[in-house]
């Protein structure tokens, strides 16, 4: 497979999924060094004999143990209330950067655009 | 009683408080005092304040006959590691002044032994870096030759201990952020079985690859460590449950015979790159190795070369989606936008490093539509194929030995604009946090340059909860190796 050519356009549309700002000089950096550091992980599609893996049909492992899976089990919590309500608030909101009451302040998330 | 604590271990610490020839504010002072006189090194970002109250209380727990191993015991805590009303920084301008609201289960189970925490030590940003050059607050120094890296990312921790400003210390390891600054510094780092020690209150850098570890002048004090830290968490639902087979498995095997032969993946450690004075020192080890009884086996492994492009895939895609909590809502470093979206970026554009945003750039870009099955989906495949391959090595081999690291401690800045260099320096430590298996790195000499003894570390690889293993063939090396 090609190498990936990675274009100052892909860096700002990665930069817009992940929520980041670049600046202008920043840019040209990520950019040579994505190019870079992707061009070396590519090897990973030419790992000896794999070259028809995906995730759905590899052979999975327990432990390192081929073919042999442990039971699944349920390790979330009982949808139930965890704890008294209220005895973390204070402690929570001492760290936000803006409060009002006991809420946290944030900007609208529905917008015009 | 005399004042020479260089070479004072956690056991012989222990000794000396129980038998009240010292006593904990007395060890507690030197530390401070060391710490203080030490500063230049910036290996801790933080002394803490209550040191002295905390000595008190374990005193008390001496005088009361309550003792544990730790009882007053002073450590140095990497700064992801949460302790209740002290900040956590992870080295970072976007939590620069975070309080951390709990504990985390690793701290509430040494305040329970009974252990002082002197303070925060520095580390690469997020974790993210093999140097500590990535830290928002400045580089630490290499106690051994100021002029170089002390590793990373846990390397305020790893330059604390060899510093003499404490008896212990506590890191975290995604791809060998305990190991590797360990091999620098010259003391033995632990990275745990995935899963032994609780994740709950680490910050976390990539879920499927993290666990926090211990570093100790001696294998011993990492054991004695180890012990105390490791355990079911109920709040990490990665952790394992006390009733499993592999406890079982583990506490068999420790009744079984010792290790026997070590596997060493001779294509693997011969790679381009590795320093030659690194692989003769490894030769030597090995031969030391021999002669204390140990069969040595050239195994071939070549699933292992895969694992830098496996690991710099898997653990940016975690760390993109770890890390999108800190957007300057909760907690952390907020700059205003013209709208919400405008506050994230800003706020993650400034709040964050260069190496933190360039990593996080290439995880969402594996993650991407598009890219996703080409990048992440095949490393998941290869990752599952090198865990198969290991399993089928220990099949045949009790340990696998590989040096910890591909050259000795580097100069600070002589990677730091080459990030593809700087992570070619994990390749022998990465592996292992893809399988999750547990490895040690222990002093195994010194390569001299510049009139500096550089220090170098040999890595046993063990199975799964294979950590006994580990500190038997560890206790053997140092008594061999008699550094």
């Amino acid at each position: 497979m090609a190498d990936m050519a990675i274009e100052l356009k892909d860096v700002e549309h990665l930069a817009g999924l992940a929520r980041i700002a670049v600046s202008d000089g920043e840019k040209e950096l990520f950019r040579h060094d994505l190019e870079e550091i992707l061009a070396y992980v590519s090897q990973v599609k030419e790992a000896a004999g794999w070259e028809q893996l995906t995730i759905d049909t590899a052979p999975r492992t327990f432990d390192g143990v081929q073919g042999e899976r442990g039971e699944l089990c349920n390790v979330m919590r009982a949808d139930g209330e965890p704890h008294e309500s209220g005895i973390f608030t204070e402690d929570l909101l001492v760290a936000a950067p803006a409060c009002e009451g006991n809420r946290v302040l944030v900007k609208k998330i529905l917008g015009d655009n | 009683m005399t004042g020479d604590f260089k070479q004072l271990t956690i056991k012989q610490a222990h000794d000396l408080l129980v038998k009240k020839e010292l006593s904990v504010r007395e060890l507690a002072e030197h530390f401070l005092k060391e710490a203080k006189t030490k500063s230049g090194l910036n290996a801790y970002l933080e002394i803490f304040d209550d040191v002295r109250a905390q000595a008190e209380v374990a005193q008390k727990m001496i005088d009361g006959g309550t003792a544990t191993l730790l009882t007053g015991i002073p450590f140095a805590i990497k700064d992801n590691i949460l302790i209740k009303g002290k900040i956590a920084s992870a080295s970072s301008k976007m939590l620069e002044n975070y309080v951390a609201s709990y504990d985390a289960f690793v701290i509430k189970k040494l305040r329970d032994a009974g252990a002082v925490f002197l303070g925060r030590t520095n580390m690469d940003e997020f974790a993210m870096g093999g140097s500590t050059e990535n830290s928002a607050f400045g580089v630490t120094k290499n106690p051994h030759d100021e002029s170089r890296v002390p590793g990373g990312s846990s390397g305020g921790s790893a330059a604390a201990l060899a510093g003499g400003t404490a008896l212990g210390a506590l890191g975290s390891d995604t791809g060998g952020s305990i190991r590797q600054p360990a091999a620098f510094c010259g003391v033995v780092g632990l990275k745990p079985t995935y899963g032994s020690v609780s994740r709950s209150g680490l910050m976390a850098m990539a879920s499927s690859l993290d666990q926090i570890g211990p570093f100790a002048k001696t294998v011993e004090d990492a054991e004695i460590i180890f012990d105390a830290i490791k355990g079911y968490d109920s709040m990490d639902s990665t952790s394992e449950p006390a009733d499993s087979h592999h406890e079982r498995d583990n506490r068999v095997s420790s009744t079984k015979e010792k290790p026997k032969v070590i596997g060493v993946p001779v294509d693997f450690v011969r790679a381009k790159g590795v320093d030659p004075r690194v692989l003769e020192n490894f030769e030597a080890s090995l031969e030391c190795m021999k002669k204390a009884g140990y069969e040595v086996r050239e195994i071939s492994l070549p699933s292992l070369a895969h694992g830098l492009s496996v690991y710099y895939i898997l653990m940016p895609a975690e760390v993109s989606s770890n890390l999108a909590r800190f957007d300057g809502v909760r907690y952390g470093y907020h700059a205003d936008g013209a709208n919400l979206v405008e506050d994230y970026a800003r706020s993650r554009g400034e709040g964050f490093g260069r190496e933190v945003r360039r990593r996080i750039l290439l995880g969402t870009f594996v993650l991407s539509s598009g890219y996703y099955d080409a990048y992440y989906g095949r490393a998941c495949a290869v990752r599952e194929m090198l865990k198969r391959d290991l399993a089928q090595a220990f099949d045949g081999v009790d340990i696998i030995a590989t040096p910890t690291t591909p050259t000795p401690a580097f100069k600070i800045g002589e990677k730091s604009s080459d990030p593809l260099q700087m992570y070619l320096a994990d390749i022998f430590t990465v592996p292992v946090n893809i399988a999750g298996v547990p490895a040690i790195s222990i002093p195994s000499g010194f390569a001299e340059e510049g009139g500096s003894k550089l220090p170098l570390g040999i890595q046993f690889i063990a199975p799964h909860f294979g950590e006994d293993a580990l500190f038997a063939i560890g206790k053997d090396f140092e008594r061999v190796r008699m550094l």
